[in-house]
Parts: structure tokens; C-alpha cells; sequence
């Protein structure tokens, strides 16, 4: 089907005249599929205990189309289909006397479009996107602005977004604690359920720059805030007196993270991808965050990128491991996700793009393979693995 | 820890500053280097669901090019 709609556009683009050429057209398909599992036992489900094993099938599909209006504007259309299927081993905790909950598997559904116009006269990019997210739990509607200007000698762009999010979570509490009537959240459950909303607010400034003929930068600044349920309604809580409860967060978090990535091109063969980021939030969370990838050009078409990361943070003020937060207090969260930690994430991506394309297929540009181990210290220790291939075809 | 990787972050700085102060006007004829598709400024598409599982994992988000906030039950 892909093969046959990109021929499709390319017919177009190699046998029409000069006027057709402003029809849309396929420009890029990216396929991506990947693999994720995780150990650990520190899941927030049973209160800051238990098994976290997790494993994750995700699929990825975003189909690029491009067109010029008569006016000489780009413009670019990106759907972008996204699929996780996960199941979880903390989930199925949630109501742990059923035999196979509700939530012990599901899947996550997240599609969006994208419209940008570029108009090089005038060296702007205007752009919007719409989302929406759906899970067993959760929606959410999303929608983006961006806008960004290139500077005359195209070294260096300034641009502009902001995006909002309008998510709503479908309150799915612990069995046990379930007032009478409360329902479960399953299909066929007819006792109701609470729904409660969770708006998130964006806005980026972003300057990348030139800065000669091996080397580019980009720094950003994204503030965010969040308001609404920003608790998970089936997380637990056991206090130091034994009594148990779900978590409870303060109903805003703002964030404020800053980026800086410094790309080099060493000699012919390799390149230094550096990236930086500083994150602190409202909530008594700082964190730092490190990035080193160093493809290595082996021949014209092969590239090996070994890649690590490093990241550390400290904890929300509201964080308290299984049994030590007090009854009185106002918050609580016994969630190793925001605890104080440092994780280290570390592998390898191999890519093959040859000159005639991958397997006779002239459109296939590229496929790359990459795998990366995670470690993350919190609590009794957290381990993962990621695979992860991806089709380009151009 | 946390000092090892506060000292590299302001190395990173540092150098973004100094690199910043040497930029010099790059022809689109000598930005055959710069145009590599490793050489662009932002994660990589095969990074795509990596970021979401720190997004999950992690409490910091942001500034790569992923979500800062919103769109998943995340934290």
C-alpha cells in the first residue's frame, strides 16, 4: 500500500507539467516499531512495593506530504499514527481478585495531523497541530501552534509555539478502596465512575544557530503548566499508622525545562550529538540531563551510533517510600517515578541506507536499528530494554 | 554524581558560549557537513519512543522535542 502511493506521488512529480508539480505529494513514510520491557519492584500501584514488569509493543506510521501553492509556499501535511499495546503487571493489581482485570493490558491509541506552510520569501514557518490520545483511562485533545523565522544569510531561526492539552481521566480506583456503590471502571460495570480533567499549558522559544561549517546549536526554553487531577487515581498509599488511601498531589505543577544540543562533524567520519537539559518544577523537583551520541560513518551507507545518557533528579517534596508518610499529611506519594534518582541509558544504533535503496527498493532510503539498556537507581533498582527499528522511505 | 554531571552541564554551557561568540556567516554551498541527517537538531525519529518511557519513568520532561506536559497519563 505504501510502495503504491508513493508511486503514486512520484508519477506525478516525474510525469506532469511544470503546474502539477503544486498537487500534494508523498514526500516521506517513516515506519517505527519497537519493543520495551522493564523489571523492578517498587511499582506505585501497591503503594511504592511489588512488581513493576512491564512490557510494551509500540508502532509508529507518519506519512509526509508536501505541496507548493502559487504564491511559492511550501506546504507540509504530517499524519502521524501512533499504537502502544502494553501489559503490566502493576496494573493488574488494581483490583487483584479479579482474574484478569480491565486494566491488566491495554492499548494506547494517539494519532495526530500537522499543517506548515514555509514561505522563503518572507523566511516564515506557520504551522498548527491537532492530537488526540485515547487509552482505557485516559483521553485527551490536543492542539499546537508554532510559528518561526529564519534569519537572512538561513544560519539562524527563532521560533515560537504553544500548545494546550485538554485530558480528562476516568477515576479508576483500588478494589478495596471503592466507596459502596463506586464502580469498577470495567466494561459491563454499570455503578458509575468519576471523571476528572487535566489541562496542560505549553509554550517554547527556541533559537538554533549556525555557527560554521562543522558545527550548529540549539538552545530552548519550554514552560509548562498543569492543572486539574495530576494524581493516578489507582496509585495506593500506606501510611505509618498502616491506614491506606490513594495518592494525593497538589492540583498544578508548573515546569519550567531549558535545552541546549551542540552538533559537531569531527574530520569525515564522525559526528558529536551533545545535549543538555536543566528541568525544575514547582513541586521541589531539579533535574539534569545529559546526552552523548557519536555516529561513526563506517562506509557511504552504513553508520554505527553508540549513544549514552545520564540523568539525575531529586525528589517532589510530597514523595515518602512504602510506610513513612503520616496521616496528616497534606500530600502524598509513595510514586518512585518522582522520586530522587539517577538512571543511565545506554546502546547502540546501526543504520543502512544505500545509494539504489534497501532490498531493490528504490524509495526505501533507510532502516536503523537500535537497542539501549536503562538502569535507574530509585528504590530497589529498575532495569529496562529497548528495541527499536525504523523504516524511512523517501 | 550530581557534581560530576553539574560540571559537565557547565562545560556544555561554557562551550555553547564560546562557539556562540565565533559564529561566522555559512554559505548554503559549505553546508554540505551541516545538512547531514545526523547532523539535525533534534532527537532522532528512531528515538521517538524512547522519550515517551522517560516520560513515564522520569519526572523531568521537556526540551527535546518531546511532550513537557499533557497528552498521557503520565507524569
Amino acid at each position: 500500500m505504501l510502495l503504491s502511493l508513493w508511486r503514486a506521488g512520484y508519477a506525478q512529480q516525474t510525469a506532469a507539467p511544470a503546474y502539477e508539480k503544486r498537487k500534494l505529494q508523498v514526500a516521506e513514510v517513516n515506519l517505527v516499531s519497537s519493543y520495551y520491557e522493564q523489571g523492578g519492584k517498587n511499582s506505585a500501584v501497591t503503594g511504592g512495593i511489588g512488581s513493576e514488569y512491564l512490557r510494551d509493543y509500540a508502532q509508529s506510521f507518519d506519512l509526509v506530504l508536501k505541496s507548493t501553492d502559487r504564491r511559492n509556499r511550501e506546504h507540509t501535511v504530517v499524519f502521524d499514527f501512533n499504537l502502544d499495546h502494553y501489559t503490566s503487571a502493576s496494573s493488574d493489581q488494581i483490583d487483584p481478585l479479579t482474574v484478569s482485570s480491565a486494566s491488566r493490558s491495554d492499548t494506547h491509541i494517539y494519532p495526530a495531523i500537522s499543517w506548515n506552510v514555509r514561505d522563503d520569501v518572507r523566511r516564515v514557518t506557520k504551522g498548527i497541530s491537532l492530537a488526540y490520545s485515547t487509552e482505557y483511562d485516559y483521553k485527551s485533545y490536543g492542539v499546537n501552534l508554532n510559528f518561526s523565522k529564519l534569519s537572512a544569510d538561513n544560519n539562524r531561526e527563532v521560533s515560537l509555539k504553544a500548545g494546550a492539552f485538554f485530558d480528562t481521566w476516568t477515576v479508576i480506583l483500588p478494589a478495596e478502596l471503592r466507596p459502596e456503590g463506586y464502580g469498577s471502571g470495567a466494561h459491563g460495570d454499570r455503578d458509575p465512575v468519576d471523571h476528572k480533567p487535566r489541562n496542560s499549558y505549553n509554550l517554547g522559544l527556541s533559537v538554533s544557530q549556525v555557527i560554521n561549517k562543522r558545527l550548529q546549536a540549539f538552545f530552548t526554553v519550554e514552560p509548562a503548566f498543569q492543572q486539574g487531577l495530576l494524581s493516578t487515581p489507582f496509585h495506593r498509599m500506606y501510611f505509618n499508622d498502616g491506614s491506606e488511601t490513594v495518592e494525593r498531589l497538589p492540583g498544578s505543577r508548573l515546569k519550567l525545562p531549558v535545552g541546549l544540543r551542540l552538533h559537531y562533524f569531527l574530520g569525515d567520519r564522525f559526528i558529536v550529538r551533545t545535549f543538555y537539559r536543566y528541568y525544575i518544577d514547582n513541586w521541589g523537583m531539579k533535574a539534569h540531563t545529559v546526552n552523548l551520541e557519536l555516529p561513526i560513518k563506517v562506509t557511504s551507507f552504513v553508520s554505527l551510533s553508540p549513544f549514552y545518557r545520564y540523568s539525575n533528579q531529586t525528589a517532589v517534596r510530597y514523595f515518602a517510600p512504602y510506610g513513612e508518610h503520616k496521616p496528616t499529611d497534606r500530600y502524598y506519594t509513595s510514586d518512585y517515578d518522582i522520586s530522587g534518582f539517577h538512571s543511565q541509558f545506554f546502546g547502540m544504533g546501526i543504520r543502512l541506507a544505500p545509494p539504489g535503496g534497501l532490498l531493490g527498493i528504490g524509495h526505501w532510503q533507510s532502516v536503523e536499528l537500535r537497542y539501549g539498556r536503562y538502569n535507574r537507581s530509585a528504590g530497589m533498582g529498575m532495569q529496562a530494554n529497548s528495541l527499536t527499528l525504523l523504516a524511512k522511505f523517501k | 554524581m550530581i557534581n560530576q554531571t553539574k560540571t559537565a552541564a557547565l562545560l556544555v554551557v561554557a562551550l555553547a558560549g564560546t562557539a556562540l561568540t565565533g559564529c561566522v556567516s555559512v554559505k548554503e554551498y559549505q553546508k554540505s557537513r551541516i545538512n547531514d541527517a545526523d547532523m539535525e537538531l533534534s532527537a532522532r525519529k528512531s528515538e521517538k519512543f524512547e522519550q515517551n518511557f522517560y516520560l513515564y519513568r522520569e519526572g523531568a520532561a521537556g526540551a527535546n522535542g518531546g511532550k513537557s506536559g499533557g497528552g498521557c497519563g503520565c507524569n
